[in-house]
């Protein structure tokens, strides 16, 4: 059953807004501080079924001193790992203000009854997580199910007790921006702390214009009930240079209260070094070679 | 992760909820390089394919009106400098006429490929000279320039399928005269259709911004265009005045002020020359409570804010309905704190430089006097440069349809904004306007679209977007905006005789 009032998105607007602000350019300063906030809002991100305790731990230390040496390079925002996996990454990260975040609720596809999919939660939460990354029923939500959908999420954000909340929309599934629309507001009145795009598993995983329109979302929201939620854009963002477009997007759009890792984050993996090779570059004026930078 | 969203600054002072900007990262400044385009400080008249002083030798200043400094001297001509270029243009039309039409074809889409090749150069002085910002003219007039060329070069060796029966010939010499507010863009909507259909031209650019048609005429000469197709005369109103009352001028086509545009039709009465007049507009923006409101919000802003709002179809008056006025507002004005105004060249700046002083002192001047008591005019708290013209991003509410403010042609950057309560209110409002260039419908109601598209008295009405420009599409006005159609094949009529019947065009 639907029962929001949610109103219409124009795609082609949305599209030409986001590639009119994919057109800023950012130089010198604002490239480095820019380079330096996406660092502070990646979730570093290993989610393969062939992950180990070893590669958990490597990226553990990258997370903490992305590039060695130089320590005007701040420490990631969070390590993002499967749920068997956030006991290695909590002892990894003890004492560092990277936070462990753990994909929940039957990840990537949430085909898994509500009670599997809490205890997964909580499972997660008790191994030292104080960041969750939730799955919504697609198939649910796109028959209609909203109402069912909102109590999953509420209830989920139940079992988090205080790990945060980010709600995977996976919007590539989602097929218009006006159902995004709608999952972004069933998101947020079941209390999520962060909309989040994609799982990373699907094709496409974020765009621009769909994160534009999370943002104007979570903007609204805020000015209208004074709570502020989260974005994270997750997937496909591999270069620095589309990472700032997505800054970009942040300044313009919710401006100085979003500009920060607990309001904005990039969820990726092979992001982080091409950001570093920039960084090196801005500092010496030479690219790097890729093999410089260790591959974690 | 604080998320109890009343962290800091946002709650500080006041209880609702408020967005802060800027505070947290600055853009640098990104300017184009531009010490690579050489001015010449004097170029002269362009006259049947080289560049000539004028008779009088009298010359004024050009200047960049983001900071008064100036960029070069520019030619006066006198009626004999005008005599001599039209001269040149009658005797270049035979040939050009005769040439077989792929031929002429060929030398258009040379010059569409040449304004593609040099666009980088173009699109600065044309900032430079003009005040847009590099953004625009680089993204926005000189790929519609080149595409204008394309367009027409393929309508070179097609006029008897445009006009079937009728045995389309060439008009003869035709005067132009353009506005400083395309420079280029006007020149290549003049220059490409009337070439296309076997016509010389002599032009003239406006006083303000005649640099780029000058460079133009550099480009013309590496296409090798025959002497005398093309002249370029420049100057202010009498050199104007001189070239559309030459007798050896077949046609006027004119793109400006209602006024001057006025006063030209009564000056060719009974002259036999045909007559193309693109005047101005006062067009409405109509947004409907079912709107997708922030990509109405832009859209507003693009038609009123794109190029400081010196566009003859900008959407200078919004008709919003009652129903989401506060909100819509709210977000307008917040969007147009967003604007990022200042130096045109600087790669992010959004709103550059009023074209002119005069310009700058007639929407001053609009501003203060044409509102009654009740408006509220709301400005853009941005920082303007020292130097320059300059006039921040302004909106103007509780306005009536008396207002001057509502019903005169600003030209710059300021919106005037009422409501309606029923689709017939705003047919009603919209179309109440001496003029009718273009309109704007923003809804997600297709049916809506349809019946308020039928209704309006405007040349161009954009459906959620505005300011979009095709050279396919005809673009042109109603009522005091002029007649005659720019672009397509509507465009070509304006260039061609029919002897073999009038149909429809």
């Amino acid at each position: 059953m639907r029962t929001l009032d949610v109103p219409p998105v124009d795609a082609v607007a949305l599209e030409t807004r986001a590639a009119e602000l994919a057109t800023r350019s950012i130089k010198k300063d604002a490239k480095r501080a820019g380079l330096r906030m996406v660092v502070e809002m990646i979730d570093l991100t290993t989610l393969e079924g062939q992950d180990t305790p070893g590669k958990v731990r490597a990226l553990c230390r990258k997370a903490r001193a992305p590039l060695a040496g130089d320590p005007e390079v701040p420490p990631v925002a969070a390590v993002c790992v499967y749920p068997d996996l956030v006991p290695v990454a909590v002892e990894a990260l003890v004492g560092s203000t990277v936070q462990v975040a753990s994909v929940a609720t039957h990840f990537p596809a949430g085909r898994a009854p509500l009670q599997q999919k809490l205890d997964d939660v909580r499972y997660a939460v008790a191994a030292g997580a104080t960041e969750i990354d939730m799955v919504i029923d697609r198939g649910e939500f796109l028959r209609g199910g909203e109402a069912l959908v909102l109590g999953e999420i509420a209830a989920v954000k139940e079992a988090c007790g205080e790990a945060h909340l980010k709600v995977i929309l996976e919007t590539g599934e989602l097929g218009t921006y006006d159902r995004i629309r709608r999952a972004c507001r069933v998101a947020l009145e079941a209390g999520a702390d962060f909309l989040k795009t994609s799982t990373g598993k699907v094709s496409p995983a974020s765009t621009r214009p769909v994160v534009l329109l999370m943002l104007e979302e979570v903007r609204d929201h805020y000015l209208a009930t004074g709570r502020i939620v989260g974005v994270k854009a997750a997937g496909g963002i591999r270069t620095a240079k589309d990472a700032l477009r997505y800054l970009v997007m942040v300044n313009e759009t919710c401006g100085d209260l979003w500009l920060r890792p607990d309001r904005f984050r990039f969820g990726a993996s092979s992001l982080l070094n091409d950001v570093l090779m920039q960084w090196v570059r801005l500092g010496d004026g030479r690219y790097q070679r890729p093999e410089d930078f260790s591959q974690d | 992760m604080q998320n109890d969203g009343r962290s800091n600054a946002e709650s500080a002072g006041s209880e609702r909820p408020t967005l802060s900007f800027g505070a947290a990262w600055q853009y640098a400044p990104a300017p184009e390089a531009s010490d690579w385009v050489e001015i010449p400080d004097r170029r002269g008249l362009f006259l049947d394919g080289a560049f000539v002083a004028p008779a009088s030798d009298q010359w004024f200043e050009s200047i960049n009106p983001a900071t008064e400094a100036v960029l070069g001297h520019v030619a006066r001509a006198d009626a004999s400098d005008v005599d001599r270029a039209v001269q040149a243009a009658r005797r270049a039309q035979p040939a050009w006429a005769a040439l077989p039409a792929e031929h002429r074809a060929r030398y258009l889409f040379r010059i569409a490929r040449l304004l593609q090749e040099r666009a980088r150069e173009l699109a600065i002085l044309e900032s430079l000279d003009g005040g847009k910002p590099i953004r625009e003219s680089r993204d926005v007039d000189l790929p519609l320039c080149a595409a204008h060329f394309f367009h027409h070069a393929g309508w070179a060796d097609k006029l008897e399928l445009a006009f079937p029966g009728a045995c389309p010939e060439p008009v003869g010499v035709v005067g132009q005269v353009i506005p400083w507010n395309f420079p280029l863009l006007m020149l290549a909507w003049k220059l490409a259709p009337a070439l296309a259909c076997g016509n010389t031209v002599v032009l003239k650019p406006a006083e303000t911004t005649s640099l780029t048609a000058l460079r133009f005429a550099e480009l013309l000469q590496q296409a090798e265009l025959p002497p005398g197709v093309v002249n370029f005369v420049t100057g202010e109103g009498p050199t104007g005045e001189a070239l559309v009352t030459h007798p050896g001028i077949d046609k006027v086509a004119f793109t400006g002020s209602t006024a001057v545009g006025k006063a030209i039709q009564a000056r060719l009465a009974g002259s036999g020359k045909d007559l193309t007049l693109e005047l101005g507009g006062k067009a409405a923006h109509i947004v409907f409570e079912d709107a997708a409101i922030d990509s109405a919000v832009e859209g507003v802003v693009r038609g009123i804010f794109f190029n400081q709002g010196h566009v003859c179809c900008a959407g200078s008056r919004l008709l919003v309905q009652e129903s989401i006025h506060d909100a819509f507002l709210q977000k307008l004005v917040r969007r147009m704190e967003r604007i990022r105004v200042g130096d045109p060249l600087d790669k992010n700046t959004d709103m550059g430089a009023i074209n002119s002083r005069a310009q700058l002192q007639r929407i001053e001047a609009l501003v203060a006097a044409g509102t009654s008591d009740g408006a509220r005019v709301h400005q853009s708290g941005c920082e303007l440069p020292g130097k320059g013209f300059w006039f921040r991003p302004t909106l103007v509410s509780g306005v009536s349809q008396a207002d001057r403010i509502v019903r005169e042609e600003v030209f710059g950057p300021v919106l005037a904004v009422t409501t309606f309560r029923t689709p017939d209110e705003a047919v009603q409002k919209a179309n109440d306007t001496p003029y009718g260039l273009s309109a704007g419908i923003w809804t997600d109601k297709g049916s809506r679209i349809l019946w308020m598209a039928s209704r309006m008295r405007a040349g161009v009405v954009w459906n959620n977007t505005f300011n979009r420009f095709d050279p396919g599409a005809p673009f042109g006005g109603f009522k005091e905006s002029g007649f005659g159609r720019e672009g397509g094949r509507q465009g070509l009529a304006a260039y061609v005789r029919r002897p073999g019947g009038l149909v429809q065009g």
